[in-house]
């Protein structure tokens, strides 16, 4: 990496400043950090969530401003937010269609280090804040759904809740201490307000970590090797920051395309129906990013020890994300790149194909037929999440562990520019002008 | 080998479970109501104004001595609605009593309404109004156009982004307005209910609220349910989505800026990454 150069400030203010804090030391390190030549355009999704973070912080410290935490004036303080004040609408529509966007975001960075094994030595630390930022993410984006005072928001918030009571000894404590009271009501409004003012912020800490652990280690690339000489890597400005700057503008055109002209796309009719704890909606469902841990949390059907099986369910949705944080040492292989990794592509395929899938059984109803034969309901929508939720544990706990130690990895080039060489320059000298990079 | 058994796997996998889908979905289920035209569906679609009035005129003479319309009367004057002039909104606000107060004896007063004021409603709470309609309530109409929807279903959903279709909760309105017939011979129906063919379960309290030749248009508009109904629910839509002009002429120019924006990036983009020379070390600006 030498192209990384140690910074010394030639005029004396700078020495001055430089000395007693080094913050322009680390500008100028953000700015010439070498990154691999190779990287295609999944890695520019950690500058779109970067983006979208503090997108999400700036518009939200607006809306709060507008919102009143009152269970009689909250679904009427949005309404007023998207009516009366100047351009709240958009305001509304930009936070609500975020948290969406930020998500499509997150699981397209974190496939994408499931795909090219971001998460092995040594970005085991790396990858295990993001998982914290995950978990992070999910506790602010459910509290924030509840805020408006839906139908959706406080049912959703209500059956979610419940499944504390499922905890052995203090369940019923906890529930209440959860929501403040025995329903969700104002103290459960109030709290869940305080706490997803605070919890973005948070995130912003964690993302701290994440940025600085990459900057210890350095970015991973496509072909999974790791960075040998100076012809590996381009300085991440100008290089790096162009290419993120296309990725991010083609990105907020697709949020554009939301915000603008389908707002409601991704919402829930019920939640324009003000909450009313005697009316239960007829399909309580969370929001869609959500949906694969739910029908994990529905999936479990077995009491063991005298312990409700929602008291498993509730460790089975928790342990499906947990699961990843050990994902360094659970995959055995010391391939990164699933590109030379045969069997595992098509494993990683079925892991996709089951995260779907389970996505699906949590929109449904539980008792749903999915297959029937001669009028008996051979499967139902249980069945089916209890099948996918098996694959997905087997696919962390049987089929990482033993792949590593059967499969055969396809050759891997000698270096970062090789594999750039070979795929797209036809032996074509360095630096020959039809663009060396295989994906612009 | 593994490759072909795994693939086959998951290719059986994926047809069982459609093959499932597609099984679950036949059985006595409330028909999907049939997409209807908008003027103000898609990326250009915009309210028509005439139709907004006659909208609100339906609404005024019928459902509001049912349904209440939480929204300022000077909504009724705000571009990207009905624009009925300031002038025109005034004195409709002045047909309605609010109650204000208290004044300096410290009593609540009676006093003609103000464009300010909110459309008053015909009950004084939710409770009232469930009582006038043997214990339903009328549910707000504000929001009404968005707050009812019906399932799609897979693929239509997906579809549905690319056909911009949004209009789940008009076409819905407006089939049920259209739905009441004679109940099937074996189904019963309560006193106090109605059958309607659109309505999840097909038992309404509301009775069919709208019949031929009912309100009065002086544009020479057809009056039939079919009609009224049409402008109900586009006026239903807008109060539901008062900027919904705003947002798509916005939406356009941002797109048009952002599109721009791209092809110049992208383009610098390139130009950047095809004058690197790997052989010398690359001096960071
Ligand atoms: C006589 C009182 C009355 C009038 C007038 C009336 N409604 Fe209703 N409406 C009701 C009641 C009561 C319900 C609740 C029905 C139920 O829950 O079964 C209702 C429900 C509805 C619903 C919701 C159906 C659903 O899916 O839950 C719609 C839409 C509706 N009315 C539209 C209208 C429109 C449009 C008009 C004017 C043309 C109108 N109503 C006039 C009493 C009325
Ligand atoms: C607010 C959310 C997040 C932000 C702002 C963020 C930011 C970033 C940034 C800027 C990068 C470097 C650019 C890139 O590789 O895309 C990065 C890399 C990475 N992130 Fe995140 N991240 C977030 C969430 C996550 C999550 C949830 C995970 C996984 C659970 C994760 C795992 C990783 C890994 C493994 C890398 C290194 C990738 C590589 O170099 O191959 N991140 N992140």
């Amino acid at each position: 990496m030498s192209a990384h150069t140690k910074f010394a400030p030639t005029s004396k203010t700078a020495q001055w400043f430089e000395s007693r804090l080094p913050i322009l030391g680390v500008a100028h390190e953000f700015l010439t950090f070498p990154t691999p030549r190779n990287l295609n355009y999944f890695w520019t999704f950690g500058g779109i969530l970067a983006v979208m973070l503090v997108m999400q912080i700036v518009t939200g410290i607006i809306l709060a401003m507008h919102y009143v935490p009152d269970t009689k004036l909250a679904f009427e303080s949005v309404q007023a937010i998207r009516r009366d004040v100047n351009f709240g609408w958009l305001l509304q529509s930009m936070h609500a269609n975020g948290a969406t966007m930020f998500f499509i975001a997150v699981y397209v960075h974190m496939f994408r280090g499931l795909y090219f094994g971001s998460y092995k030595q040594p970005r085991e630390v790396l990858w295990i804040l993001g998982v914290i930022i995950l978990l992070l993410m999910m506790a602010t984006a459910f509290m924030g759904y509840v805020l408006p005072y839906g139908q959706m928001s406080g049912w959703g918030a209500t059956v979610i809740t419940n499944f504390f009571t499922a905890i052995p000894v203090v369940g019923a404590d906890a529930l209440v201490w959860l929501r403040g009271g025995y329903t969700i009501d104002q103290a459960t409004l109030n709290r869940f307000f305080s706490l997803h003012f605070l919890m973005p912020f948070m995130i912003f800490g964690v993302v701290f970590l994440h940025i600085w652990a990459l900057h210890v280690v350095g970015n991973n690339n496509p072909t999974g090797i790791s960075v040998k000489t100076n012809k590996d890597t381009v300085p991440f400005h100008p290089y790096m920051t162009i290419k993120d700057s296309v990725s991010l503008v083609a990105f907020a055109i697709f949020f554009a395309m939301f915000i603008f002209y389908m707002p409601d796309f991704f919402g829930d009719a019920d939640n324009y129906v003000e909450f009313n704890s005697l009316k239960t909606p007829a399909h309580i469902k969370p929001e869609w990013y959500f949906l694969p841990f739910y029908a994990i949390l529905r999936a479990i059907p077995f009491t063991l020890f005298g312990l409700p099986a929602t008291l498993y369910g509730l460790i089975a949705m928790f342990g499906s994300i947990a699961i990843l944080a050990f994902l360094p040492w659970l995959d055995t292989s010391k391939i990164r790149s699933t590109s030379y990794r045969p069997a595992y592509k098509l494993f990683f395929g079925l892991f996709v194909i089951a995260c779907l899938i389970l996505g699906y059984c949590g929109s449904q109803p539980t008792d749903k037929a999915v297959l029937q034969i001669g009028g008996n309901v051979v499967l139902d929508m249980t069945g089916l999440a209890q099948i996918f939720t098996a694959y997905y544990f087997a696919h962390f706990l049987v089929v990482l562990p033993l792949l590593g130690l059967f499969e055969k990895p396809l050759k891997l080039p000698a270096s970062i520019a090789d594999s750039v060489l070979i795929k797209g320059g036809h032996g074509m000298p360095y630096g020959a002008a039809a663009e060396p990079q295989t994906k612009g | 080998m593994t490759t072909r058994i795994a693939a086959l796997a998951s290719a059986a996998i994926l047809a069982l479970f459609l093959a499932g889908v597609a099984n679950a979905e036949s059985g006595h289920e409330t028909p999907k109501p049939p997409a209807q035209k908008w003027s103000f569906s898609g990326p250009f679609g915009m309210f028509d104004r005439a139709q907004l009035q006659r909208g609100f005129q339906v609404y005024r003479e019928v459902c509001s001595s049912c349904h209440s319309m939480n929204i300022p009367f000077r909504n009724l004057s705000e571009p990207g609605g009905t624009e009925f002039t300031e002038a025109q909104v005034k004195a409709l606000a002045a047909e309605y009593k609010v109650q204000d107060g208290p004044n300096d004896d410290g009593n609540m007063f009676e006093r003609p309404a103000q464009p300010s004021d909110k459309i008053p409603y015909n009950f004084a709470n939710p409770q009232q109004a469930a009582a006038a309609n043997n214990g339903a309530m009328p549910p707000p109409m504000r929001l009404l156009a968005k707050a009812r929807t019906y399932e799609r279903g897979f693929p239509l959903w997906l579809i549905d982004v690319f056909t911009q279709y949004q209009e789940q909760g008009p076409d819905y309105i407006y089939a049920l307005l259209n739905g009441y017939e004679e109940p099937p011979k074996d189904m019963v129906i309560d006193a106090g209910q109605n059958y309607n063919k659109y309505m999840p379960g097909h038992k309404i309290a509301m009775a069919k609220p709208l019949n031929d030749g009912q309100v009065t248009y002086t544009d020479g508009s057809p009056q039939t349910v079919e009609q009224y109904s049409r402008d109900i629910v586009a006026f239903l839509s807008w109060t539901a989505d008062p900027s919904l002009e705003e947002r798509k002429k916005l939406g356009f120019r941002v797109l048009i800026f952002l599109g721009v924006f791209l092809g110049l990036l992208l383009y610098v983009k390139k130009k950047l990454w095809s004058e690197i020379d790997y052989e010398k070390p690359i001096k960071a600006h």
